[in-house]
């Protein structure tokens, strides 16, 4: 278990982290989701002992990282944001390393072997670090939190410079290891905190602006009135016939995607479905839907939200009116 | 403490920084130890002990320029400094490590005492006092050399920084000759680390010198631990 009260970090007068309380429980799987400069490095650092803070408190499993830093680190497992690698060992040497860093008791080799097979790189053991790739390199970062077993994993975008398959490897596998300790991760993909998190505490700027359960904030942040619609007809009569359906706020036209066949960004009144209706009156005209997504929030449209409220339709309203500027001058 | 200082000197010989100290020191007594004792047929080895004075100012450097720059730009003190160890641990770790490598050096020095007992009698004991010396010497210097590799992610800088620190140390003596005002004057030679050694190499065996060095050394150990510990707080 994780507490975290008013934690402050200030660099002169720079606050970088700005007094975020939060509390991560056991088998909780925490998501930090953020933009760049958010504070959730300089958050984990705090954590993690590497820094102190400016005020505030730190707790692991009761441990208070300042007072009693060593108990305190002995139940954290961390992966910074840059792998702290020794490039001239092998990934054997380099685990022994850490195995005897944290005093580790549990039997050596077996438990090596383990972590290995579960990051999947138990081929690449008797490599040098340094010859690894990116992806490889991330996975030894993520084997040597492992060591240990530590109650308490820490990771800083833990799927930063893989590919998408081993992306979803590595999102299986912290689902697995969030079962039964205490998981924190930072990103500052709203897919991928979704896809692994149990809750979310979204930081923007050192500040707390939304701490949720994933599924609540999902339903509050997806954009069903906002879709991305491929259809097979004539642009400017799509468009044309699109805005007149009730709720429709605006409707763009974005590339051809095929012959005929358009890629259009429709907005509507949050809260309106217009999927159905949209179908409709496509079908009577004999013009085609051949895809239909909603468009996904981006990070910036969710700190807009989180932190504006009300105002924010208004401002996506004006957003898309630039949008359709934009493309205006575009086209010519 | 036992897995950094395993891991350090392993390192000094994985990085050849190791082999190149050791080979340096070799030749460097080597060479001071023809231009002395063989070359006037001597016994003496006292002029080789004091010259290698000097050879440390360069070589003490080169091997801890790298302890803590590199770790810093490698970003793997987030590894060491998250881990369940102390600062005082971690630094002693380095510490301890370059002593083993130095202190290897420092025997080689023997080999040359054993060449000269086949020609004549060795004074033993003033070349044990000679060894103790280097030793006490060599531990303060490593201690000046991880200060200034604490303070900087640049082991080139390390290595010139801890070059003009060790240097300033032996001048502190020549500055006191040339300072006018008598207590000033008096207490920096006290604190020259020249005045202090220089003994040694007559095989004078002076307890506050070994007292003197030993007080450096942990104080500059100290020293560096507060820099560790104070980056946290930046
Ligand atoms: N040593 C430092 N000195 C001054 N400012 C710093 C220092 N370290 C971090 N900052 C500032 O603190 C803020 C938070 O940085 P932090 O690295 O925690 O962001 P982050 O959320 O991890 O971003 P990213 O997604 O880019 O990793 C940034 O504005 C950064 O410029
Ligand atoms: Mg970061």
């Amino acid at each position: 278990m994780i507490e975290v009260r008013n934690l402050v970090k200030t660099y002169g007068d720079k606050h970088a982290v700005a007094g975020i309380s939060f509390t991560a429980n056991d088998g909780e799987i925490l998501g930090f989701l953020g933009p760049n400069g958010a504070g959730k490095s300089t958050t984990m650092n705090i954590l993690t002992g590497y820094l102190s803070s400016t005020s505030g408190e730190a707790y692991i499993n009761g441990h208070d990282i300042l007072e009693d830093p060593i108990a305190a680190k002995k139940e954290i497992g961390y992966l910074p944001e840059f792998p702290p690698l020794y490039l001239d060992m092998t990934v054997r040497e380099y685990l022994c390393f850490v195995y005897e860093l944290r005093g580790c008791r549990l039997p050596r080799n077996t438990h090596l072997k383990e972590i290995c097979e579960l990051v999947k790189m138990d081929n690449v053991i008797d490599r040098r670090i340094n010859n690894l790739s990116k992806g490889y390199k991330q996975r030894v970062g993520l084997a040597q939190a492992l060591v240990g077993n530590p109650n308490v994993l820490i990771l800083d975008e833990p799927t930063v410079g893989l590919d998408p398959k081993q992306i979803i490897e590595i999102r299986t596998l912290i689902k697995k290891l969030g079962k039964n300790h205490t998981v924190i991760l930072s990103s500052h993909i709203l897919s991928e905190v979704q896809a692994v998190c149990d809750r979310i505490v979204v930081i923007n700027q050192g500040k707390i602006v939304a701490d949720d359960t994933a599924d609540n904030l999902s339903r509050e942040l997806t954009a069903d009135h906002k879709l991305i619609a491929r259809i097979d007809g004539p642009k400017d009569e799509v468009i044309k016939l699109v805005q007149t359906i009730p709720g429709v706020v605006s409707i763009v036209a974005d590339m051809q995607r095929e012959r005929g066949v358009w890629e259009y960004n429709i907005e509507a009144v949050e809260g309106t479905d217009i999927r159905r209706e949209l179908n409709r009156r496509l079908m009577s005209r004999n013009w085609y839907i051949l895809g239909l997504r909603s468009s996904e929030l981006s990070l910036e449209d969710i700190f807009l939200k989180l932190t504006m409220g009300e105002s924010v339709n208004e401002f996506l309203a004006d957003k898309a009116d630039d949008l359709a500027e934009h493309y205006e001058e575009a086209e010519k | 403490m036992s897995a950094i200082l395993k891991r350090e000197t392993r390192a000094y010989f994985d990085s050849l920084i190791g082999y190149i100290f050791l080979t340096a020191f070799f030749a460097g007594s080597g060479i001071l130890f023809g231009v002395t004792s063989l070359q006037y047929g001597s016994t003496d080895m006292s002029g080789m002990y004091s010259g290698l004075f000097f050879i440390l100012l360069v070589l003490i450097p080169i091997l801890t320029m790298r302890t803590l720059s590199e770790e810093k730009r490698q970003k793997t003190d987030q590894l060491l400094l998250t881990a369940p160890i102390s600062l005082t641990s971690l630094v002693l770790g380095k510490f301890f490590a370059a002593m083993i490598i130095y202190s290897i050096g420092v025997c080689m020095t023997l080999v040359y005492a054993v060449v000269i007992s086949f020609f004549g009698a060795v004074s033993w004991l003033t070349v044990v006092g000679n060894v103790v010396g280097l030793l006490l010497l060599g531990a303060a210097y490593i201690a000046v050399g991880m200060l200034i590799s604490s303070l900087t992610e640049n082991q080139v800088i390390a290595a010139i920084g801890g070059f003009a620190a060790t240097l300033l140390l032996y001048l502190i003596g020549t500055v006191a000759e040339i300072i006018p005002v008598q207590w000033i004057s008096k207490i920096l030679s006290e604190l020259s680390f020249a005045t202090r050694y220089n003994p040694f190499t007559y095989g004078v065996f002076d307890f506050s010198n070994v007292l003197f060095f030993i007080s450096a050394t942990v104080i500059f150990i100290f020293m560096t631990i507060r820099v560790l510990e104070r980056r946290r707080w930046s």
